[in-house]
């Protein structure tokens, strides 16, 4: 085989589809470190790739740590306890929660719970509303306006109202979920509802003429209408609000942990920034990291899902 | 026998920015139960408003239709149409597709054993039952035609109303599909009204053919008997005196009586030429 046709073969299209990313972050890693190298900061150098990777390592290790002296907490709480009971079968033991500091990982995992609720909570009411809107023209017409106003704006700009408002309202002795979590599923809600009802409603409203027809003619009833035709028919609209919207949600939420010192990956940036130690800003470059992939990992489960429920495939490709 | 259909004096009005557009003036027709008719003439002339007409999707400016001496507001299952683009729901399967129709309109007079039969009955009908449960965008374009046709036919029409079938079809699998149309409708003899622009396929198939003049304000032509013999066979027929009589017949209302111009815009602006209504 000569050194053309070998080439060839190589770069099949199956090949291509793992070299040529491999071969864009490699090209990537070598100019982060060269231009990290060259930024001098009142904290250091800025971290290049060997330092977030480190820093990896140290926030696991961190989380492991955490976590023995958190089973250690509770092992030594119940020996008091029984020591106690021994001496004294009248005795009530006391039981108290360990209150370490929140690890990376734990803020990872609240980070995404919140998005999640907040995504979740949005589009319940985004797509029964993108439906109405879509079937009909007059409500459309009446709710448009106020869509275009309020799409555009900043979670940050929402955030300091939805505290207020949270703290008034939210009272209660033995809160469910704590308030700092009820602020940022809030405003994520906010801001990633509009996508899913824009879409919802245009994908309602762009409907086949017919399939439309076809309802009219079996007569359905109005119900099994929406339920049997309108909703499959704007099934691929919806799944791309709803990636719209899950995107918007995940890069709210950081910004208003970091605001509003909701925990999660926002606070953690945020608490690594305030600290200022020599590790600050390769630990913050990790969060970067971190948040980045999460986000990427997000769109594809919704578009795995979108593989799954949507019946045309072509809608989802990209 | 009775009149089953009764289109009765129908003008149909668009409101246009231009001001208000004429489709229809005056179509009046009256149908017989278990007769086919064909509407032919050339593309705009309103064939597929008083489709909708008929079925209710388009309401009437002026006149009305009336089925079994009732007039009809709503659209309604009575009415089944073929529509010229099938438009099965691609979210279902063929079988769904049917089933979606057939739970619609018997859900008070057939167990689901007898539905699940009465399906399997249509589909077997058009010749599908091998793709029951394929999706639409799994199966070709003749086949797609097969299923709607099903799903009109399990709706068990007063009229069935077809809006050029077989228009988006190769020819081949046009004279299949015409083949298997005759084969059904020796067996159930519906009353059908179907739009063509084929003058074969109108000869072919039909009791009568009705021919539409051009719009605007298109209206019935004329009427043309069409005599032959059930059940026909395209290659007998191609050697028919009265087929071939009958085929001219058509040809020369649309070609000469009709002939629509159409204006193709070239670089030597020649003036534009509306048609040259003889009629």
């Amino acid at each position: 085989m000569t050194i053309k046709g070998l080439f060839t073969a190589f770069f099949t299209t199956k090949a291509k589809a793992i070299i040529l990313p491999t071969v864009g972050i490699i090209c990537f890693l070598l100019f982060w470190s060269l231009t990290a190298s060259s930024i001098d900061t009142s904290l250091g150098k800025f971290p290049g790739p060997s330092s977030v990777a480190t820093q990896i390592s140290n926030l696991i290790n961190e989380h492991n740590t955490e976590r023995e002296k958190e089973a250690a907490f509770y092992l030594r709480q119940e020996q008091r306890n029984e020591a106690r009971m021994a001496k004294d079968p009248s005795y009530e033991p006391k039981i108290r929660a360990y209150t370490g500091k929140e690890t990376f990982l734990d803020q990872i995992i609240t980070s995404l719970l919140t998005v999640l609720s907040g995504f979740l909570l949005a589009a319940i009411i985004a797509i029964p509303l993108g439906i109405a809107i879509g079937l009909s023209k007059n409500l459309n017409m009446a709710i448009n306006p106020i869509i275009q106003i309020f799409k555009p704006v900043s979670p940050l700009a929402w955030l300091p109202l939805v505290t207020m408002v949270v703290s008034a309202l939210y009272v209660s002795p033995e809160p469910l979920f704590a308030k700092s979590f009820i602020n940022s599923l809030i405003t994520v809600t906010l801001c990633s509802i509009w996508p899913m009802v824009i879409n919802t409603s245009f994908g309602v409203a762009s409907m086949n003429q017919d399939w439309v027809n076809v309802s009219k003619v079996l007569s359905l009833p109005r119900l099994v209408h929406i339920q049997k035709i309108v909703i499959p028919a704007s099934i691929p609209a919806i799944f791309t609000g709803m990636r719209m919207s899950l995107g918007v949600a995940w890069m709210v939420l950081i910004a208003a942990e970091m605001l509003a010192q909701n925990p999660g990956l926002g606070k953690f940036v945020w608490d690594e920034f305030q600290n200022g130690s020599s590790q600050s800003l390769s630990r913050i470059m990790t969060a970067v990291i971190v948040i980045g992939l999460i986000g990427f990992m997000l769109d594809r489960t919704m578009l795995q899902l979108q593989k799954k429920l949507s019946w045309d495939k072509s809608s989802a490709q990209r | 026998m009775s009149i089953i259909l009764d289109i009765s004096k129908v003008d149909m009005v668009f409101p246009t920015p231009k001001g208000d557009f004429t489709a229809l003036k005056g179509v009046d027709l009256q149908i017989k139960k278990g007769e086919f008719i064909s509407l032919i003439g050339h593309s705009g002339c309103g064939k597929s408003t008083v489709l909708n007409i008929v079925a209710c999707l388009h309401k009437a400016t002026k006149g009305g239709v009336l089925l079994n001496n009732k007039e009809v507001t709503e659209p309604g299952p009575e009415r089944a149409v073929v529509f010229q683009n099938h438009s099965l729901l691609p979210w279902l399967t063929c079988y769904e597709n049917i089933e979606l129709a057939v739970k619609r309109v018997f859900k008070n007079e057939m167990s689901p054993a007898q539905m699940t039969q009465w399906i399997e009955h249509n589909l077997n009908l058009v010749h599908m039952d091998h793709a029951k449960d394929k999706r639409p965008d799994e199966i070709s374009g003749g086949m797609k035609q097969r299923i709607g046709i099903a799903r009109a036919l399990a709706m068990k029409p007063e009229v069935l109303l077809m809006d050029e079938p077989f228009g988006a079809l190769d020819a081949l699998t046009r004279a299949h599909m015409q083949d298997s149309l005759m084969e059904i409708q020796q067996k159930l003899n519906n009353t059908v009204i179907m739009i063509t622009h084929d003058v074969d396929e109108a000869v072919l198939l039909s009791d009568r053919i009705v021919m539409m003049t051009n719009g605007p304000a298109a209206t019935i032509g004329e009427i043309l008997e069409v005599n032959l013999p059930h059940p026909r066979d395209r290659l007998a027929l191609a050697e028919n005196p009265e087929y071939n009589r009958l085929r001219s017949a058509v040809l020369t209302f649309l070609y000469e009586k009709q002939r629509k111009i159409e204006v193709i815009p070239t670089s030597t602006a020649t003036p534009k030429q509306k048609q040259s209504d003889v009629a």
